[in-house]
């Protein structure tokens, strides 16, 4: 018993460990918001990631912050009200990507399953997106929505109602060996 | 059946930490960021005073600033509704996150002051990899009262001023931090030099120190207060410290300042020696600053 016990620990020891992992060298987050009194959009390029290619093991870290906005108001609006950034300053995803093939070249649709977090509120989230493995590096994309009440964020009553209560997200990652 | 079981939640429980493991190593590898903190206050102005906040780059304000005349004077004056206002309409541009400057007028009869100023944030309040407790701003006032012209000045018996004489200059310096997300205070000290004033009760260079704090109550809903202190005040200056309350609340591109106060003017260099309200008398005004701020060129 002992013995097996300690082949077992082993194995998953082996398997979990000296993995093949990459992280992200470039990274684009948009998101857009798309309202009867004008659409909002902000792009991201400062978030991080570490993708473990055996596991399918996945982290992402977006600086909140970091979001540019074509209006200055808006980027202050967005963080003091809505994503209430000095309180909350990252959001994360911590999941891992299945429906993937190391071995095959070319976009291949994958399947991220894990917990999101915004807003200091986590959502377990399944969000489907392609992957493709361009001689050894990754690329990785997806598109989903955000509902803005399963993350707790609030649209001010003062405020008419220029946000949606539902924003588009769209991510492009591009992962090198680490 | 047992081991097989051992071994399956060995599996699951190494998948999650894997993944907290992952997220350490994310972490560990980001290099330490400076956060500065933002939105100390919420406009240009606390009540009467300047604010350490600048305009974005590329952002125009357009500032709508109207003081009404003394609520003692009675229903008669419908609570000053109907006496003596002033207003002044300004515009600031933010050419730098930074850098701003501005112009304004101010609407009546008694001063007809035009004011132009630059405004320099010096230092930003931040955290993390470089942590520094206050937010600094320096701006500069030159002030031009267009008032009497020689018509004016005859129907008044009144000499003609030279241009230098219709000049003031002031500097101010708030320095602000922001405690919490709610509450933030600011402290400034002001120089004001008037090239002309009547020497029996006023001086050429005035100094003061204003503080002034606020409150956020709600996300768009914020009180605010100031005191302006006169450091050397003219022994037989008939004039008071300035002081004001007020309440801030922000729709989307405005921000709505409503104001109790007993200072009439606009201008740094009135609302600091010239303010004609004796509070211990009730003699406080009604008035509010209305903001709008445009994007006059794309960030990104």
């Amino acid at each position: 018993m002992n013995r097996m016990f300690l082949v077992f620990a082993f194995l998953a020891f082996a398997i979990n460990l000296p993995a093949q992992k990459f992280s992200a060298e470039k990274t684009y987050i948009k998101f857009f918001s798309d309202a009867t009194i004008e659409d909002i959009a902000a792009e991201n390029t400062k978030a991080s990631s570490i993708f473990n290619q055996e596991t399918g093991d996945v982290v992402f870290s977006v600086p909140i912050k970091e979001f540019e906005f074509d209006k200055s108001l808006m980027k202050e609006h967005f963080n003091e009200k809505y994503m209430e950034s000095e309180q909350y300053p990252k959001a994360t995803f911590q999941g891992k990507i299945s429906g993937y093939q190391t071995s095959t070249s070319g976009e291949q649709k994958a399947t991220a399953a894990g917990k999101l977090t915004i807003h200091g509120v986590t959502q377990d989230v399944q969000i489907p997106g392609t992957m493709e493995n361009i001689k050894g590096a990754w690329k990785m994309k997806a598109k989903f929505m955000v509902k803005l009440v399963d993350y707790k964020i609030k649209i001010p009553q003062l405020l008419w109602k220029n946000i949606a209560e539902e924003v588009e997200v769209t991510v492009e990652f591009n992962y090198k060996s680490l | 059946m047992k081991k097989f079981f051992t071994v399956s939640l060995l599996f699951v429980s190494f998948g999650v930490f894997a993944q907290d493991d992952l997220m350490k190593e994310l972490e560990k590898g980001q290099k330490p960021e400076i956060n500065y903190v933002g939105q100390t206050f919420k406009g240009t102005r606390i009540i009467n005073g300047q604010s350490v906040e600048s305009k974005g780059k590329g952002e125009l304000e357009f500032i709508f600033a109207h003081r009404f005349d003394k609520i003692n004077t009675g229903s008669y004056n419908a609570w000053g509704f109907d006496g003596f206002a002033v207003v002044r309409l300004g515009l600031e541009y933010g050419i730098t996150d930074r850098l701003g400057v501005s112009i304004g007028r101010n609407f009546n009869t008694a001063n007809k002051m035009v004011d132009a100023y630059v405004r320099y944030k010096v230092a930003r309040q931040s955290t993390g990899a470089k942590s520094f407790p206050v937010t600094i701003t320096a701006i500069g006032t030159v002030t031009y009262q267009a008032f009497p012209n020689a018509a004016d000045a005859t129907a008044n018996s009144l000499a003609l001023p030279s241009t230098a004489d219709r000049m003031a200059y002031v500097v101010e310096v708030p320095i602000a931090r922001k405690f919490s997300s709610k509450f933030s205070a600011q402290v400034t000290p002001i120089f004001v030099h008037r090239n002309a004033v009547n020497k029996s009760f006023e001086n050429n260079d005035d100094y003061a120190v204003a503080v002034a704090a606020r409150y956020k109550i709600s996300r768009s809903v914020s009180l605010v207060g100031e005191y302006c202190d006169r450091l050397n005040a003219n022994s037989s200056s008939p004039f008071y410290n300035s002081a004001g309350f007020g309440f801030d609340i922000e729709t989307g591109g405005h921000v709505f300042q409503l104001i109790f106060t007993n200072s009439l003017g606009l201008n740094p260099n009135t609302i600091v020696t010239q303010t004609d309200g004796n509070i211990n008398k009730g003699d406080i005004r009604f008035g509010f600053n209305i903001t709008r701020t445009f994007q006059l060129t794309k960030r990104k």
